[in-house]
């Protein structure tokens, strides 16, 4: 475990987290109290095997699902507990996702697309569209801009999700697999950009991989294994 | 692709389903509305003639609720005196019942019109003109010669049209009034028309005084036709009358029951056969919905993980069920006024029970709303339940699938 960001402040705190699926004794049990700090600026890998909890500890820490218990702090601030329209504005705010798969909408141009969580937040069209270009420009799609989200190639569409991401300034960024789906030149170019925009803007980074060249290059790694953290 | 033209076709629907329930209930109702005007303007709202005899078996006074209401049991089993009792004494209290606009009384009686070489079995009405204008379309029903000459001469007659086609009368033309005491040398003044095929073949209108001296009915036997100033509470009106005059009174409503039904039956009919067509639409566009739900469940679940609530979700789909809806509603109404319009300029003649040469329409803006609300039920129906079950998308869950 290394850690190059130990003096930045908590973005995020989780405490003895837990989480299981299904009903009765076929239940499974996905996370096992995990607890960690995410700072801000920092990139974090979260590596282990699949099936391990990864995904589902980003999706309980982009309150897209409830733990059975423990404690997720936000800006110090306790989550689990908060109503469902807090726990939507904060994805709007303060959260960005970048998946594996692109998930843009292909009705949309890659600005539209982009503009999005702007529009959400309140921002007008115009300006909602003029960040999105701004953003798509920093990541070298000025000239796709208008172009409809399937009609990019997946690097671009991965690009233009990532840029979704980060359009509104999130202070956490949950990226689950975000180069899975990509070629080595385009993995690296849209981890670039992430650790870019980390390094840049100050959020804390939660990355989810199997990549162990990309974990490497992250500011720590935390190695998981059947629901709970371990020692590399 | 197929999403939009399924989308334009529920829009189709939409706009089809509005215009033809206008129209429906346009026309239909434009009939009944003429068929009420014209028994109104021949008949009258209220008719009292027969004096009871057994008030106690026809009539329940009902006040449960502190207010007088009248139930009226079946009058087959009652027993009259034919004709109106104290005729003078009854027409004043009935001219002073609250709403009554004016009385009518009429001598009834049979006759036979005969001119040189024909003749025809005749229904007179005995009538005091000035007096059954006010409670009758009398004056306006005269197509061909005048009523003033009718007033004036006491020894005038107004024949029904379908009579004075069958004896080739011409208004001024001489005819013979045949009865069981007398015959009445009387001369043509006018010819009516009420378009009740039943009226014009048999009625004719004869001076009261005339027809009292004809039918041998010096006095009584009458009955009175009676004006009210809201004909639709003719029968609460009636049943008031019936309970205070002891006599047998008859509101339009009664009297017409068989075609008012057949016209409210039509009425129902067709609004509930055109209310198929926009629930027809509302499925296919409830379908349409339930498809894109599916379809877009994934993008669904990244807008909620960009923190579009549920709320967010539904009003997407509810807005398009709105813009549908909207688009529906403006320019089904436009349609159907168009229609409305076109339709009651197709010639179309009819005589028996009315008399017009055209498609009778009303125009009532309660036929607009009716199909309005009824498109705003299916439409709402048909994209809030699809448009609840994508708000209820687990985006977690949603995402982990399709990793």
């Amino acid at each position: 475990m290394n850690s190059k960001v130990n003096g930045a402040t908590p973005v995020l705190r989780v405490e003895n987290l837990s989480h299981s699926f299904g009903e009765g004794q076929a239940r499974v049990e996905a996370l096992r109290g995990v607890s960690f700090e995410a700072r801000a600026g920092e990139v974090t890998a979260i590596v282990g095997p699949s099936g391990c909890g990864k995904s589902t500890m980003l999706y309980l820490l982009g309150l897209l699902d409830q733990p059975d218990s423990g404690e997720i702090y936000l800006r110090g601030k306790p989550m689990t507990q908060a109503d469902d329209s807090t726990r939507t504005a904060l994805r709007n705010k303060s959260i960005g996702f970048v998946f594996q798969f692109h998930f843009l909408i292909k009705e949309f141009t890659a600005r539209e697309n982009v503009a999005m969580p702007l529009r959400k937040a309140g921002v007008l069209s115009d300006e909602a569209l003029f960040q999105a270009e701004k953003f798509l420009k920093q990541l070298g799609l000025s000239d796709k801009a208008k172009r409809f989200a399937n009609k990019l190639s997946g690097g671009e569409q991965q690009r233009v999700a990532i840029a979704r991401a980060l359009v509104n300034s999130p202070d956490l960024i949950l990226a689950d697999e975000p180069t899975g789906n990509l070629d080595a030149a385009n993995s690296d170019r849209v981890f670039d950009v992430l650790l870019k925009f980390a390094r840049d803007n100050g959020p804390a980074v939660i990355l989810v991989t199997h990549n162990p060249e990309l974990a490497k290059r992250c500011d720590r790694r935390l190695p998981m294994l059947d629901g709970k953290f371990v020692e590399e | 692709m197929a999403r939009k033209r399924a989308m334009g076709m529920s829009l189709l629907g939409i706009i089809f389903g509005v215009a033809f329930f206008v129209v429906t209930q346009a026309q239909t109702s434009g009939f009944e509305t003429f068929f009420i005007r014209t028994i109104l303007g021949t008949n009258g709202a209220i008719r009292i003639s027969d004096r009871f005899q057994d008030v106690d078996g026809t009539v329940t006074k009902v006040s449960d609720d502190g207010q007088a209401r009248f139930v009226f049991h079946s009058r087959e089993g009652a027993r009259y005196v034919e004709g109106i009792e104290y005729p003078k004494e009854l027409r004043k209290a009935t001219a002073d019942f609250p709403g009554v606009t004016g009385v009518s009384e009429i001598l009834q009686g049979a006759g036979v019109l005969n001119t040189v070489s024909r003749s025809h079995s005749v229904r007179i009405h005995g009538i005091r003109t000035r007096e059954h204008i006010a409670v009758s379309d009398l004056e306006e029903q005269v197509i061909r010669g005048s009523i003033k000459n009718f007033r004036d001469d006491r020894q005038a007659i107004l024949v029904g049209n379908r009579i004075a086609e069958r004896l080739r009368l011409e208004p001024g033309d001489r005819v013979i009034l045949a009865g069981s005491h007398e015959s009445l040398h009387l001369r043509v003044a006018g010819i009516f028309e009420t378009g009740v095929s039943q009226i014009d073949k048999s009625r004719i209108y004869l001076d009261l005084s005339t027809a009292r001296s004809f039918l041998r009915k010096p006095h009584g036997g009458s009955i009175f036709q009676v004006g009210i100033r809201h004909p639709e509470d003719a029968p609460a009106v009636a049943a008031q009358m019936q309970e205070t005059f002891a006599h047998r009174v008859v509101s339009w409503q009664e009297r017409e029951k068989v075609w008012l039904d057949v016209f409210k039956a039509l009425r129902v009919s067709s609004a509930i056969t055109v209310s198929t067509i926009i629930l027809l639409s509302g499925l296919g566009m409830f379908n349409v919905f339930a498809i894109m739900v599916i379809e877009k469940t994934r993008d669904v679940a990244i807008l909620r993980s960009m923190g579009f609530s549920p709320g967010d979700i539904s009003r997407i789909f509810l807005w398009q069920g709105a813009l549908v809806l909207v688009l529906g509603i403006v320019f089904g109404c436009l349609l159907a006024a168009i229609a409305t319009y076109g339709i009651s300029r197709i010639p179309l003649r009819i005589r028996g029970i009315f008399s017009t040469d055209n498609f009778v329409v009303n125009w009532d803006f309660s036929h607009y709303l009716w199909a309005i609300s009824i498109a705003i039920v299916v439409v709402a129906v048909a994209s809030w339940i699809p448009a609840r079950r994508a708000a209820r998308i687990e985006p977690a869950k949603i995402i982990r699938e399709t990793l």
